[in-house]
């Protein structure tokens, strides 16, 4: 850990973003996790797609539960809400949050840990009940607080730091999510900003459940040859379906592409996804295709990576619940009891 | 790009940007950093080492090194390098115990000295330790040259000069003052193995205008008249006192005036206040003590009446650009102004004077009547004459004197050892790690936040009445020690090492300035696009590594690292280290070792 706090002086020609705030702005705390921590890079990826996007931070909610992941939204916006939870319990937190209030940016902070063991059933039930959310999972394969335990993401056949080996098959949540129903599933690497920061941008944009799963690698205890999710096996091993381009509708249009060889995905709000051909020819709305795609290149030992899977047309909780479009706390005492009159008219309709 | 080539002595030096500024090369912040532990005698140590005269130049350097000074990059003022430096002169206890020891044995070569200014003591403080019989001619009866006689005792007072001149002159030089050399012939054949000429620019320009005749005893050149000052040959000037010119000499011309008796002093400068040569901290201390500054005023003549000097007449002037670019000062056809005055002093320039060196010894001149020299080894056209200071190269500063010095002693030793002086030794440098724990070192790496201090100034009402009180009072303690937290340690260097490097990502995550990318290889102009935040400061190098694993490079920018030492704290690998570059010129002692 750092003793010192990062330096305020920036780079002098740092842009100003629509909202006058520059990355800088959109920092948290120093870190305090291991030096190279995977978990790091996911932060400052978060950090800059938030600013590239001019979100304004008080409009943004972080929750997340236990474990290092979930130690993240420390590091970045540190305007925004926060909630650190109970282990495997952000879900039910974020849930609740997203009940009472539809017009925050819910950015939930898990790791493997965290949702593929102990809140696994919080995971499934969360992409059931479609919250509008992005669901980022920081995945590195092992429980690094408690110094490196084979957790259940790691793959078959891996090793930990002490040379024990993994068992049993791995949970894969991105597969996990496009079965329960996610409409926005990705998967990338915290090492490749590139692919990461509009993926992230995208999934905040989404409306709907948005999942990524991150290979986050734990430096200290998973970072080893006989290690799955390294460094060095994740840069080997490493594939993407598609490269992805992250256009926020406020913005013009400027880079031109081959018209005929990509795919254009427009979010509701009128931003733009652009995906480039990589010769995978890979189509991210067809469910079973994508699932095919991920376990054929997981049979080789390679980890597919970017735009998975994309649905536009689920609807998400408050559509399907039909709740109330202003927030909790701005439902007056008249929205709340709207008189003997309505009330009468309630009972009518028993009648 | 090519992997940089860290073992380039001069790679790291101009990372140091302070220290590659300053034409001795001084160390700077690893004096700051002393100043900072109060080790105030070491501090002052290694400017002696390098610069000769700690407390003449703390109080009256040219300062090149604060332009230069990294902070400027990244805020508005950089740190007060050359304040700190006096700091160091002002605090330090006895250090007579630490300067050289001169050998009573002598090594059997004599060096012939020509003034005793910057220069010359320079080459006398270097070789007396080596053995070297040395002979200091100077027609002055006193030493120090301009430093005594350009630079008035309020702003450096007589004992810190007599302290610096006496450690040099009390290592045993026959010192023959008050001896004008006349023939430069008639020295050769006293039979010394080299002389060296540091006779500075001596003479004044004056400005030869209709009525300079009838006027004359009341119009000075500006060194000239501050030399005499300083001697205490004049101790008045008039009540209305113009000063010409817009230097440094100007600024001390017209202090001066203020303390001798000038009620009116008119500094008048042709040209803009932006195109002033003067140094902005003595326009400002001139400034501060209510002396006017009229800019854009062209001279056009004395004006006389019952045959004495009671006026000027200036035309007015703007500044214009012709199709070159070159810049011309176009009359505004207003009414010419008329200054009244009693006293005019010119500071419009000095030139260099040889009249002791015949034309028929083999020292040839070039068209400016400057010396022809090798400008390494500041070796004339004659090998055993060498020059430095003012005399080589034309007026400059103390801290260039000095610098010359140095080199023309490295000269001078090499050719006594029958060497060859064109083969000049390497700079002496380290670059050693300053890891102490994994996130701790050696070094303060939390940067202060402070902007610059404020020195403090003795009240007005007192310096103005006294030529002799110095103004600028200096740092105490405290100011120093928080002026000293703003130096971002730029010598301690980011090393990267490639093959440790497994592209985390963390140092590029962490840096605050934004300094490191992991991209593909590409020429310099387009990799400087490619940086996460372009580079665009070309005059600041891109520090590249070796292809890493996954076909990558690392480059840096130097541009504006605050030397923070995060990239090297976040990285898991060590790949990142901090390493202190310490640099130091060769010096004459370094050479000839067997």
């Amino acid at each position: 850990m750092s003793y010192i706090s990062k330096p305020k002086f920036q780079h002098p020609n740092l842009e100003p973003n629509e909202i006058g705030l520059t990355r800088r702005d959109y920092e948290g705390t120093l870190t305090t996790l291991c030096g190279g921590c995977g978990h790091d890079s996911i932060s400052a990826a978060i950090i800059q797609a938030a600013a590239d996007m001019s979100l304004e931070p008080h409009r943004v909610a972080k929750i997340s539960g236990i474990g290092c992941s979930s130690k993240i939204p420390s590091y970045f916006l540190s305007k925004a809400h926060g909630f650190n939870s109970v282990h495997g319990r952000m879900p039910s937190v974020a849930t609740g949050a997203n009940l009472a209030n539809k017009e925050l940016f819910y950015v939930g902070i898990s790791g493997d840990g965290d949702s593929a063991s102990i809140g696994l059933g919080q995971f499934c039930h969360i992409v059931r009940r479609r919250i509008n959310m992005l669901y980022i999972v920081a995945n590195n394969g092992t429980y690094g607080l408690t110094k490196g335990q084979l957790s259940a993401t790691a793959d078959l056949g891996s090793k930990t730091k002490s040379g024990e080996e993994s068992l049993y098959d791995n949970i894969d949540m991105a597969t996990l999510a496009i079965e329960l129903g996610a409409s926005f599933v990705a998967r990338s690497f915290s090492g490749d900003k590139q692919q990461l920061i509009p993926l992230l941008q995208a999934g905040l944009t989404h409306k709907g459940f948005a999942f990524i799963d991150v290979v986050s690698p734990c430096v200290t205890f998973n970072n080893t040859e006989s290690s799955t999710h390294g460094y060095k096996n994740t840069w080997e091993n490493y594939i993407a379906l598609s490269e992805v381009d992250f256009v926020p509708m406020r913005k013009e249009i400027t880079t031109s592409y081959d018209a005929g060889k990509e795919k254009e995905i427009t979010l509701h709000d009128g931003s733009v996804i652009h995906l480039h051909k990589t010769g995978t020819n890979y189509d991210p709305y067809d469910k079973e295709n994508a699932l095919h795609h991920i376990n054929q290149h997981k049979k080789k030992g390679k980890i597919a990576t970017g735009l998975l899977y994309i649905n536009q047309s689920t609807s998400d909780l408050h559509e399907l619940q039909d709740t109330v479009d202003k927030p909790f706390n701005r439902l007056t005492n008249h929205d709340l009891c709207p008189g003997n009159e309505v009330l009468r008219d309630i009972n009518e309709t028993f009648r | 790009m090519k992997p940089t080539d860290i073992a380039d002595p001069d790679y790291f030096h101009k990372v140091v940007d302070c220290q590659w500024a300053c034409p001795a090369h001084t160390p700077v912040p690893e004096y700051i950093r002393l100043i900072a532990e109060k080790r105030y005698s070491d501090a002052y140590m290694i400017n002696w080492q390098s610069n000769v005269f700690p407390g003449i130049l703390g109080r009256t350097c040219d300062r090149p090194c604060e332009p230069a000074c990294r902070r400027v990059r990244i805020e508005e003022q950089p740190v007060a390098i050359c304040r700190l430096k006096r700091v160091a002169a002002d605090y330090k206890s006895d250090i007579k115990h630490r300067l050289p020891a001169v050998p009573k044995k002598k090594n059997g070569k004599h060096i012939a000295l020509i003034g005793a200014g910057p220069a010359s003591l320079t080459v006398a403080r270097d070789l007396l330790p080596l053995g070297y019989e040395i002979t200091l001619f100077e027609k002055d009866e006193l030493s120090g040259g301009a430093m005594r006689t350009q630079i008035p005792r309020f702003r450096l007072p007589g004992e810190v000069l007599e302290e610096e001149l006496h450690y040099i002159l009390d290592m045993g030089i026959n010192c023959r003052f008050g001896e004008e050399i006349s023939s430069m012939k008639e020295l050769l054949k006293e039979g010394f193995d080299a002389v060296f000429v540091g006779t500075g620019a001596p003479l004044g320009k004056h400005l030869d205008l209709p009525g300079y005749e009838e006027a004359k005893e009341n119009i000075h050149t500006g060194i000239e008249w501050l030399a005499s000052v300083a001697f205490e040959h004049i101790d008045r000037v008039g009540k209305q006192v113009i000063v010409l010119g817009g230097g440094n000499t100007a600024m001390d011309c017209c202090r001066t005036s203020k303390r001798l008796g000038g009620e009116d002093v008119t500094v008048v400068v042709r040209s803009g206040f932006d195109e002033m040569k003067a140094s902005p901290w003595e326009i400002e201390d001139a400034m501060n003590e209510d002396i006017p500054i009229v800019n854009f005023h062209v001279p056009k003549q004395y004006i006389i009446e019952d045959g004495k000097l009671v006026a000027m007449e200036f035309e007015k002037v703007k500044k214009e650009y012709d199709e070159n670019g070159r810049r011309l000062l176009i009359p505004t056809g207003e009414d010419p102004i008329v200054i009244p005055c009693d006293d005019v002093l010119c500071a419009i320039g000095q030139d260099n004077s040889f009249p002791l060196i015949e034309r028929d010894l083999g020292i040839e001149f070039d068209k400016w009547e400057l010396p022809i020299l090798n400008k390494t080894t500041f070796q004339s056209t004659h090998e055993k004459v060498f020059f430095g200071g003012d005399a080589a190269l034309g007026p400059d500063n103390i801290i260039t004197a000095v610098a010359h010095g140095h080199d023309a002693a490295l000269s001078i030793h090499l050719s006594c050892n029958n060497q060859d002086i064109n083969v000049r030794p390497n700079p002496l440098t380290t670059l050693d790690s300053q890891k102490m724990g994994i996130h701790q070192w050696s070094y303060d790496n939390d940067i202060s936040n402070d902007v610059r201090y404020i020195v403090p100034h003795a009240a007005k009402e007192q310096t103005l009445n006294d030529i002799n009180m110095e103004v600028e009072l200096g740092f105490d303690e405290e100011l120093a020690f928080g002026e000293t937290m703003r130096c971002l340690n730029c010598d301690v260097q980011t090393v990267f090492t490639d093959q440790l490097c497994i592209e985390c990502d963390a140092c590029v995550d962490i840096c605050p300035t934004d300094c490191i990318t992991f991209t593909g290889n590409a020429e310099e102009s387009n990799l400087r696009q490619n940086m996460l935040a372009p580079a665009e400061n070309l005059a600041q190098d891109i520090y590249v590594s070796d292809l890493l694993e996954t076909g990558r490079i690392m480059a840096k920018n130097e541009d504006l690292c605050l030397h923070c030492g995060l990239c090297a704290e976040r990285c898991p690998t060590s790949a990142w280290d901090m390493r202190k570059y310490l640099f130091n010129t060769a010096k004459a002692e370094n050479a000839c070792q067997s």
